[in-house]
């Protein structure tokens, strides 16, 4: 089950590989990657919107009291990501509602607290604020503000898609500092995050929809959440990311390593609670962090991390934390290439930090 | 089986006969021949010359057509041409109209009892027992003592905020009468009425206004912000209309598991502004479900009048918008009340459909302990409101004259309930604060590593300053 966890892990570590191949033929990756597949049982080659669908169907299945619904969710979504569960659930388990996400919100919450286990799919992450208030003073605090007399857990499970100015956002940082809410990250963590008695926010990012293949097993498995995961381990410096900017970081670190600098990265998986102790051993190994992230820089959650890191690694630290993220300002079309935080800026960043 | 048929179709009929807007004729099909609603366009300006001319429409409900379906063009009778477009068929005009921002009445207003407490005649109501008739009459009693000496016991610093509902106790008590323990409510703030019916005990209401170690909240909100799992009354949060999205999803809820129940929202005038209104009304009509929406239009939303809170008549109007049956109602009249939410569950369950009543009444009381209302409405207005139009009184004159009542018991209920209400306060402010692990528990459904963190430092810090640190919270 340890092995399959790791595996199913990431669709994340997968698409790395994919990915990897096309740029460079690294060994070491391929390596490292090969090794953690041993003992596993195969799967499928599944993409990510396909893992997630398959998640969404034992979901389904294995739950008559839960249901998913949303824009466009009917026809499949237009990511796909919903295809296939209307015709085997029927239309009143898998359902379109009307263009309102505090609607969607709203609704998940009462549906969640009666008992049923509510999959209330926003489109873009960026269309999520309207339901900000129902996630944030509803959701997130039902529990806490009835006395435990009513929760909504098992609850609305958001999956966002970020895409461009108002299809790119990255919000997570917003409900990360909201107590009571889980954001989370693939088909294991999904299953988890459903069956989880709390709100949960899953984020996916919807580029890696279709790049992002490796082959998942068929059955009914979970991953724990809040256990961050080693992808690869070094010496030098500690990097922390989660979701899409891993497979960044990692051609990031690719480079690194033919110039002589030895690099540790790190996937959290979930944000909150996050896996202090994980980092926290890494960095008393390396002495150094960097963290990065395509939200913007300024009260993104790599300054949670920052922070909580000088709080526990102080004396430990050899360079300040580097931050590569996202600029504070909206996320602009053709201006794409200079605000992500792509692999140069981290690689520079990298070698800044080890030569401070 | 046939009971339940009967009941349904008596439960319609008094709906037609209170005037429910929306189909009221049995048999009612999607297609074609659906109910009339005339609606009258325009108004002429006094020269004769006007923009628009006044005509008659007759709102249907098509049926939407199907690609075989459709054709390019039909004849009505009256000459019109009809055509299909996604969502239906229209009949065209040649005239342009444009359709009055509101009609040329106000919706009228369904009521049992006049101002002096007797039945109008040719009304038509839900009988009453005299056995509910009385239970209906000290919970209105009870509910209004219980206002009058919490909010004294704000004002004496014993509890630090409270809310009445003064004015509109026949709402909250004839509402509640009127629907099922398994009916499920998610209130605003102004409806503790409707918990005192199930039978929540003065006490518990003074536990949780005292927040101690007995508040079912466990001491974490403000005082009135009660919730009961097991009397089915989802606890009330401060954010307006937030609810009422969450009572469509239980309403859902209800319907997939077959019951014989609804959910029932209330708000107020002021709350049908938020886009959670407007988001719950729309998502309840699309998704089919049973569940009543009770505004309680009572004329101010804090010191913002209707007149400043929206241009339509009043909220009942906006049913229709949806696509959803509605009724305005005088919601000082507890006959009207019980009858309507009576006659709305039926149709909610046995139609699957949501229901929007507007009760009409006045917030004789301030917002809250926080306001004074007397700085942005007369004096004498608030009480006129609380004399003449006093729902207790009235319906006290109606239940007096079925010889159910006498003063003797008025007194007697009074005192009772007042020396019941002077003894749980006095308990409840003696009793322990929850226990300080209670501000860690219930953030999640087991306290996560961050805040187990935080408990640890803080009962540190705790012990370095105890002199800093409330005696009556037990750690």
């Amino acid at each position: 089950m340890a092995m399959a966890a790791r595996r199913g892990a990431t669709a994340n570590r997968g698409q790395l590989v994919g990915i990897l191949r096309g740029f460079s033929s690294s060994s070491s990756v391929v390596d490292s990657w090969q090794k953690n597949k041993e003992g596993i049982a195969g799967g499928k080659p599944l993409n990510l919107f396909s893992a997630i669908n398959q998640a969404l169907h034992i979901a389904l299945e294995t739950d008559s009291r839960a249901y998913v619904f949303g824009e466009d969710v009917s026809f499949g979504g237009v990511f796909r990501c919903t295809t296939g569960l209307v015709e085997r659930f029927g239309r009143k388990r898998v359902f379109n509602t009307p263009l309102c996400e505090q609607g969607i919100a709203g609704f998940a919450v009462g549906l969640a607290a009666m008992g049923n286990r509510a999959i209330a799919e926003i489109q873009f992450a960026d269309y999520i604020y309207p339901a900000f208030d129902q996630i944030v003073n509803e959701a997130a605090k039902f529990r806490y503000r009835s006395g435990n007399e009513f929760n909504c857990g098992g609850d609305p499970l958001w999956s966002c898609w970020p895409w461009w100015h108002y299809h790119s956002q990255s919000p997570e940082a917003f409900f990360c500092h909201v107590p009571g809410l889980k954001p989370s990250e693939a088909k294991g963590l999904l299953l988890a995050c459903i069956r989880d008695p709390n709100p949960v926010i899953f984020f996916e990012p919807k580029w890696l929809y279709r790049l992002a293949v490796e082959e998942v097993p068929d059955h009914d498995y979970m991953l724990p959440l809040s256990q961050a995961e080693v992808m690869r381990e070094g010496t030098d410096i500690t990097l922390v990311g989660w979701g899409a900017q891993l497979l960044v970081m990692e051609q990031a670190c690719e480079i690194a390593e033919k110039e002589g600098i030895s690099c540790e990265l790190i996937d959290l998986k979930t944000l909150i609670p996050w896996d202090k102790e994980a980092v926290e051993v890494s960095v008393n190994k390396t002495g150094r962090l960097l963290v990065s992230h395509e939200a913007p820089v300024t009260g993104g959650f790599g300054a949670e991390i920052a922070a909580s890191v000088v709080e526990r690694c102080f004396l430990r630290l050899e360079a300040p934390v580097a931050r590569v993220c996202g600029l504070d300002t909206p996320f602009p079309l053709v201006y794409e290439p200079f605000y992500l935080p792509t692999k140069n800026k981290i690689v520079d960043a990298i070698k800044a930090t080890v030569n401070y | 089986m046939a009971g339940r048929l009967a009941g349904s179709r008596a439960a319609r009929e008094l709906a037609r006969r209170m005037g429910f807007m929306g189909s009221f004729r049995a048999g009612l099909s999607n297609v074609g021949g659906g109910p009339s609603l005339p609606v009258e366009i325009c108004r002429r300006d006094a020269g004769g010359v006007s923009p628009c001319i006044s005509s008659r429409v007759t709102a249907r409900r098509f049926g939407t057509a199907g690609a075989d379906e459709i054709e390019a063009r039909e004849c009505e009778s009256n000459g019109n041409q009809v055509v299909n477009f996604p969502g239906g068929k229209v009949a065209f005009v040649a005239e342009m109209e444009f359709l009055a921002e509101l009609l040329k009445e106000r919706i009228n207003c369904y009521r049992v009892l006049d101002d002096d407490g007797r039945t109008i005649s040719g009304s038509s109501f839900k009988e009453v027992s005299k056995e509910m008739a009385l239970e209906m009459y000290s919970g209105m009693v009870t509910l209004q003592t219980m206002d009058t000496i919490f909010y004294e016991a704000q004002r004496q610093g014993r509890i630090s905020f409270y809310l009445t509902t003064i004015g509109e106790e026949a709402i909250n008590i004839a509402s509640a009468a009127a629907l099922t323990m398994d009916d499920v409510v998610f209130p605003q703030y102004r409806e503790p009425g409707i918990l005192l019916w199930r039978g929540f005990t003065l006490q518990e209401f003074a536990n949780q206004c005292f927040g101690n170690k007995y508040d079912y909240g466990k001491g974490r909100q403000m005082p009135i912000h009660y919730g009961s799992n097991k009397l089915n009354y989802f606890t009330v949060s401060s954010p307006i209309a937030t609810q009422i999205p969450h009572a469509v999803g239980a309403a859902y809820s209800l319907k997939m598991e077959g019951k014989q129940a609804c959910a029932v929202t209330y708000f107020g005038d002021g709350g049908t502004s938020e886009g959670d209104f407007h988001a719950a009304l729309n998502f309840a009509a699309v998704m089919e479900v049973p569940v009543i929406f009770f505004c309680r239009n009572n004329g101010w939303a804090i010191s913002t009048p209707t007149s400043e809170q929206f241009r339509s008549d009043g909220a009942v109007v906006r049913g229709q918008a949806y696509g959803i049956r509605s009724i305005r109602i005088d919601g000082n009249d507890a006959l009207a009340v019980y009858s309507a939410v009576h006659a709305a569950r039926e149709m909610a369950i046995s139609e699957s459909r949501p229901i929007l009543i507007e009760a009409l009444t006045y917030r004789v009381g301030h917002h809250s302990t926080s306001d004074d209302s007397t700085k942005y409405r007369p004096v004498h207005e608030i009480e006129h409101w609380r004399t003449a139009r006093d729902p207790i009184s009235r319906y006290r004159k109606w239940v007096q004259r079925n010889g159910w009542w006498s003063d003797e018991n008025e007194t007697e209920l009074r005192k009772n309930v007042k020396k019941e209400l002077m003894n749980a306060i006095q308990i409840s402010e003696r009793a322990e604060k929850p226990p300080l692990s209670e501000l860690f528990t219930d953030v999640y459904d087991v306290p996560t590593s961050n805040l187990r963190e935080q408990e640890a430092l803080l009962r540190q810090t705790i012990q370095r300053h105890r002199e800093d640190y409330p005696p009556d919270v037990p750690l």
